[in-house]
C-alpha cells in the first residue's frame, strides 16, 4: 500500500483536503478576526445576551419537547410493522426538506385568527406570532426529524428478544419500557436531543417568518451585519459559535458518562 | 400440563400450521426441527409473545391464548442468553421477582439456592458484557428459573457453547429437572442433548409437527421420510411387502413380521449395518454381497457408501474398523444387519 499511490489516490486526497479547508478556513478566520475588546464588548450588550439566552432556550425547549413527543413515535416505528409506515416515515422527513421560510409561513398560516386553529390558540391565550412560544413552535418543527430519526435507529439496535424475556418473567408492557428499553435507548435519546438542539439553535428562515422579534441570535446577528456590517456581526458570530460549542461538549461529557454503565 | 390445540400462527416469513401438542405436568420435551422449521416460533407462541391466528394454548387448566406474556407463567431463555446488558448479575437474577408475590425471605432463599447451584456467587456485581458464554448461560437460567415459572422453555441454550461447557450446563439441566419439577421445554439440533435428557420429542417440519412420541420411539420408529431423514436414518428405501418380507432393487429383506401393507417404506440407521469381509456367522437375519462405493470421513467415524444389488447402504463405522477391515472403495464386502433394527412406515 505505501509504495505505487496512484495519481487516483492524491486526486482523492487533494479533494479531501480541498474539502476541510473549505469548512475550516472561513471559520477560522471568523474566529481570529474580532478584537478582544470587540469580544468583551459586545457580551456586555444586554441584547446581544438576551438575544442569546433566547436562542438557548427556545431550542432546548423545542429538544424538550421532540423528547417528550417524538420518542413514543420512535418507538413505534422501530417497533412495528404497518401499512403506510413508509409514508408516516417519509412525513416525518419533510421539514427537513421543505425550505425554511416556507416553514415559517406553513405554520403561520394554521395559527393566524381566521383558522379554527389559530382561534383555538387565541381563546386559550396563546399567541405564535412573534413570541418565544412561536419560535419554539418553529424550532420543534424543524429539529422534530433529526430527534425521531436518531431514536428509531437507538431502539431498532435493542434486540426485541430483551423485551420478551421481560415480559416473561412478568413485566407489562410499560413496566419493560422503562425498565429495559428506556435505559438503554437513553444514549441515542441524548445523541437525538443534541442534534435537534443543534439544528433547532441554527434556524433562521423560518424563525424570521414567525417572529422577527424577539430575536433570537441568529436573527439579530443578521440585523448587526444589515445596519453596521460585517465588523460587528463577527463577535456575536463567534459568540454564538462558542456558547454552541460548549453546551454541545457539556452534553456530550453527560451522554459518555452514562454510556459507561450502558 | 401445556396442551394446545389447532393452533396457527402467521408471523412474517414464518408460519405455524394446526399445531396439536400436549407436554405433560414436570416433563422433560424436546423439540427438534431444521433450521425455519417454526421452533422459536412455537415457543414465542407458547410463552404469548407471537400472536394467535387460531387455535388455542391451555397452561395448566388455563386458556392462556389470550392473555399477555406476563400472564402465561413461562419464562423463556433464547440461545443469545438476552441478558440485560444495563443491569449486573444479581440485577438481572432479582429482574422479575417483584412481579410475582412471592414472601421476601422465601425469594430471597431461592435466589441464593439458584446462585450456589449454578456456581454464580463470584460474578454477582458483574455486568453481562465482562461474562464469559457459560457464565452467560447460567445467569440466563437463573434469571428464567428465579421467578419459579410452570414452564421453563429453553431455545438451544446449549448450541452456541463450546464442547466443555455444554456438558457442564447439560448436567446442570439434568439436575434442575430432577430439583424443581418444573416443567422443561427444549429446542436443540442436537440428538446427543435430546436422547440424554427429555422424555419425550416432537419434530417439527415448514410449521408442522410431524412426529411427536418418546424420545425412542422417535428416534427409533421415524413416523415417515422427514422423521426418518431427520434423526439420522441415512438408509430409507421403497418397497413392497410380500409377507414378512420387503422387496427394493434386487434384494429380498427378511423384516421378521408381517406387513399389512403392499408398498411403503424401510428405514435403518447406518449403525446398525455392519461390515464385514465375509460372511459371518450371526443372529443377523439379513446379509447381502456389495461393494464399496465410497469412503467419507467424518471426524470420529466414516461413513461407508455400499451398493448392494440395486440398492445404496449407508453404513457408520469408527476409524479403527476401517483399518480392521481394510475398507477401500471397489473393496468387496458383506453388510449384514438384524430384522429388529429395520423400521417400516
Amino acid at each position: 500500500m505505501k509504495k505505487n499511490k496512484s495519481l487516483f489516490f492524491y486526486l482523492f486526497l487533494s479533494s479531501g483536503i480541498l474539502i476541510l479547508a473549505f469548512i475550516v478556513l472561513p471559520l477560522l478566520q471568523m474566529i481570529i478576526s474580532p478584537s478582544y475588546e470587540m469580544m468583551k464588548f459586545t457580551i456586555m450588550d444586554r441584547d446581544v445576551l438576551r438575544s442569546m439566552w433566547l436562542s438557548i432556550y427556545t431550542a432546548l425547549s423545542a429538544s424538550l419537547i421532540a423528547f417528550i413527543f417524538g420518542t413514543p413515535l420512535a418507538y413505534l416505528l422501530a417497533r412495528s410493522d404497518f401499512r403506510g409506515k413508509r409514508l408516516v416515515e417519509s412525513i416525518i422527513d419533510l421539514p427537513i426538506v421543505i425550505p425554511h421560510p416556507v416553514v415559517g409561513i406553513a405554520i403561520l398560516s394554521i395559527v393566524g385568527k381566521n383558522h379554527w386553529f389559530g382561534q383555538v390558540l387565541a381563546d386559550l391565550g396563546i399567541r405564535i406570532m412573534g413570541t418565544p412560544a412561536g419560535i419554539i413552535t418553529v424550532l420543534t418543527f424543524v429539529g422534530l426529524p433529526f430527534y425521531i430519526n436518531t431514536v428509531k435507529d437507538g431502539f431498532q439496535d435493542i434486540s426485541p428478544r430483551l423485551e420478551n424475556v421481560s415480559r416473561s418473567l412478568g413485566a407489562s408492557m410499560a413496566g419493560t419500557f422503562f425498565r429495559v428499553t428506556f435505559p438503554l435507548a437513553k444514549r441515542s435519546m441524548l445523541t437525538g436531543s443534541l442534534m435537534c438542539t443543534a439544528r433547532a439553535i441554527s434556524e433562521f428562515g423560518a424563525v424570521v417568518v414567525v417572529a422577527y422579534h424577539p430575536m433570537i441570535a441568529p436573527v439579530m446577528l443578521y440585523e448587526r451585519f444589515e445596519s453596521y456590517g460585517l465588523k460587528y456581526s463577527q463577535p456575536i458570530s463567534v459568540w454564538l459559535i462558542l456558547i454552541c460549542l460548549s453546551l454541545f461538549l457539556v452534553l456530550r461529557i453527560v451522554t459518555l458518562d452514562k454510556g459507561v454503565k450502558a | 400440563m401445556i396442551k394446545i390445540n389447532d393452533l396457527s400462527v402467521s408471523l412474517g416469513l414464518f408460519r405455524l400450521y394446526n399445531i396439536n401438542l400436549t407436554i405433560e405436568e414436570g416433563s422433560f420435551f424436546v423439540l427438534m426441527g431444521p433450521t425455519g422449521a417454526g421452533k422459536t416460533v412455537l415457543l414465542e407462541a407458547i410463552a404469548g409473545l407471537v400472536p394467535v391466528r387460531s387455535g388455542s394454548i391451555f397452561i395448566g387448566n388455563r386458556d392462556v391464548t389470550k392473555l399477555p406474556p406476563e400472564k402465561h407463567g413461562v419464562s423463556i431463555m433464547y440461545q443469545d442468553h438476552s441478558l440485560f446488558p444495563h443491569l449486573d448479575v444479581i440485577e438481572n437474577i432479582r429482574y422479575g421477582l417483584r412481579y410475582h408475590r412471592l414472601d421476601k425471605c422465601e425469594s430471597d432463599r431461592r435466589v441464593s439456592e439458584l446462585v450456589d447451584q449454578l456456581g454464580l456467587s463470584h460474578l454477582l456485581n458483574r455486568l453481562p458484557l465482562n461474562l464469559s458464554g457459560g457464565e452467560l448461560q447460567r445467569v440466563s437460567l437463573a434469571r428464567a428459573l428465579a421467578v419459579n415459572p410452570r414452564i421453563l422453555m429453553l431455545d438451544e441454550p446449549l448450541s452456541a457453547l463450546d464442547p466443555n461447557f455444554r456438558y457442564e450446563l447439560r448436567q446442570m439441566l439434568k439436575s434442575i429437572h430432577k430439583t424443581t419439577k418444573v416443567t422443561l421445554l427444549m429446542v436443540t439440533h442436537d440428538f446427543g442433548e435430546a436422547i440424554s435428557l427429555a422424555e419425550r420429542a416432537a419434530i417439527m417440519d415448514r410449521g408442522r409437527i410431524v412426529q411427536t412420541g418418546t424420545v425412542d420411539e422417535v428416534f427409533q420408529k421415524p413416523c415417515c421420510n422427514f422423521a426418518a431423514d431427520f434423526v439420522g436414518m441415512r438408509n430409507i428405501f421403497p418397497v413392497q411387502f410380500k409377507g414378512t418380507k420387503a422387496v427394493t432393487g434386487g434384494l429380498v429383506v427378511e423384516l421378521g413380521r408381517k406387513i399389512d401393507q403392499d408398498a411403503g417404506h424401510i428405514a435403518i440407521r447406518p449403525e446398525d449395518i455392519v461390515i464385514s469381509n465375509g460372511r459371518i456367522r450371526s443372529s443377523m437375519r439379513n446379509s447381502f454381497q456389495g461393494r464399496v462405493l465410497s469412503v467419507i470421513d467424518l471426524g470420529f467415524f466414516y461413513e461407508i457408501e455400499i451398493m448392494a444389488g440395486e440398492v445404496l447402504f449407508r453404513s457408520l463405522i469408527a476409524k479403527g474398523a476401517l483399518f480392521e477391515l481394510n475398507i477401500r472403495e471397489k473393496a468387496e464386502v458383506v453388510i449384514s444387519f438384524k430384522a429388529a433394527a429395520i423400521h417400516n412406515f
